[in-house]
């Protein structure tokens, strides 16, 4: 909660429980991407003999900043990493004759390519490296990362996730181009508990996304959100045991039917005016119980009825005529 | 308007994660009613809110509003901020009161995004 919103990527520190609630896509990504998907592969390396000026020339010309130092045998063997840092060092005294040997770091710090990004962020925060050599498990070296490597890995990643939503969205919209039959629809049906404030308003959050995806215009799905999410917060309130809501979508057409098993509605004509109200000052500090929530889903819906009778239970009926066939063509 | 400059016009602290500031917002309503919101907020609005509870970005989400910004320097419970994380929806925290925050956003050109009694 209390990390800079600027900086998802740096979570070297520990990640506790509380912390753990608040994982955003970004860090569950940095779990489940590996370094081996976000290395590069492609890379340069020095070997221990070569002079610093050869590094020089090669570092200038590749637009490189250091490079890992790979001794000749079969299998090669990672001995060192030789940054941008060493080259100057060598620069400061005029020694670029001498060989990488003498400049390189000996002690490195590798990331392995079946580990979890998140390993790799956690050495980049906790040692001054710029890049971790990359070893499989025989210890060879199959690539090299730095934290601009994370960067893209994980753009990439979110990136093909919108893409499968996006195909998601276009499957959803075809829906009811591709089933033939002589009447189509689609049911949605969400359980509401009594006094459940705590997830007030899930289930139509959840009827708008899916409207969306099934290619309603943003209006629409703002509208059906909104009549929705008014009469859902009617069964929390107002009913004994909780109700369902039931979403009908077919061309032409959608239908929401709200419905509870009590306690009934004693009036319903005075029920429908606006700023009659019932609701307890628990629920009218929510910012709901002012007596307008029949009111607006009528401004929302084309009609609407509303049936009750005491000790049985409550139905309310929406209609929302569509002007045209939902998918609305893209 | 961008969120960035509403967001210096009435000195607010963002408390959700990935706000994106540079999101266009078309006008402003304020309401502690939300009820009132979804029946008189146009999409794409600032709200002005003094009520905390998640029912704020339920509403906001059902809504298509822009950003929520809490008066008077209220800080609403994490659960309200976790919700608004989920959901992608901005919260911020101004220091003043509804009145003068509205007057300042609208001083600095941002419309009323508020449907008139039909």
């Amino acid at each position: 909660m209390n990390k800079p919103a600027s900086s998802p990527l740096r979570i070297s520190r520990a990640i506790t429980d509380k912390a753990a609630g608040v994982i955003t896509r970004i860090e569950e990504l940095s779990y489940d991407l590996k370094v081996g998907e976000v290395m590069t592969r492609r890379l340069q390396t020095v070997q221990p003999e070569m002079r610093m000026g050869a590094v020089l020339d090669l570092f200038r010309t590749a637009r490189i900043s250091g490079a890992p130092v790979v001794a000749a045998g079969e299998p090669a063997k990672l001995v060192g990493v030789l940054s941008l840092e060493d080259l100057i060092h060598a620069l400061q005294i005029n020694d670029l004759r001498a060989p990488v040997s003498e400049y390189m770091t000996t002690k490195v710090i590798t990331a392995r390519a079946t580990d979890p990004v998140v390993e790799a962020l956690k050495t980049f925060g906790a040692r001054n490296v710029g890049r971790l050599p990359v070893v499989d498990e025989a210890g060879q070296l199959v690539g090299i990362l730095t934290k601009g490597d994370i960067t893209d890995g994980v753009l990439q990643a979110l990136q093909k996730e919108y893409q499968a939503e996006e195909v998601r969205r276009y499957r959803a919209s075809h829906l009811f181009e591709d089933i033939i039959s002589d009447r189509t629809s689609l049911i949605l049906r969400y359980r509401i508990e009594a006094r459940d404030f705590t997830h007030g308003g899930n289930a139509s959050s959840n009827i708008k996304r899916a409207l969306l995806r099934l290619g309603a215009d943003a209006q629409l799905a703002r509208r059906c959100g909104i009549a929705a999410y008014e009469a859902e917060m009617n069964l929390i309130i107002h009913t004994i045991e909780g109700g369902t809501v039931k979403l009908e979508i077919e061309p032409g057409l959608i239908k929401i039917e709200v419905t509870d098993t009590g306690p009934g509605i004693p009036d319903v004509d005075l029920a429908r005016e606006p700023g009659y109200s019932t609701a307890t000052d628990e629920v009218r500090e929510l910012g709901f119980g002012a007596g307008m929530g029949l009111t607006n889903i009528q401004r929302c819906v084309d009609d609407m009825q509303l049936e009750s009778t005491m000790g049985v239970g409550t139905q309310l009926t929406m209609h929302i005529h569509l002007p045209e066939e939902i998918p609305p063509r893209a | 308007m961008k969120l960035r400059t509403i967001v210096e016009l009435i000195e607010g602290q963002v408390l959700s994660e990935a706000a994106d500031l540079d999101r266009e917002v078309q006008g402003g309503c304020g309401a502690d009613l939300m009820s009132d919101v979804l029946a008189y907020s146009l999409s794409n609005a600032v709200l002005l809110t003094g009520l905390c509870n998640p029912q704020v970005v339920r509403t906001a989400q059902i809504a298509d509003v822009a950003a929520v910004v809490f008066v008077r320097g209220k800080r609403p419970p994490n659960g309200t901020i976790d919700l608004a994380n989920q959901e992608g929806i901005p919260l911020v925290s101004s220091p003043y009161g509804m009145f003068e925050i509205a007057g300042r956003l609208y001083h600095a050109g941002l419309p009323s995004c508020e449907a008139c009694l039909d």
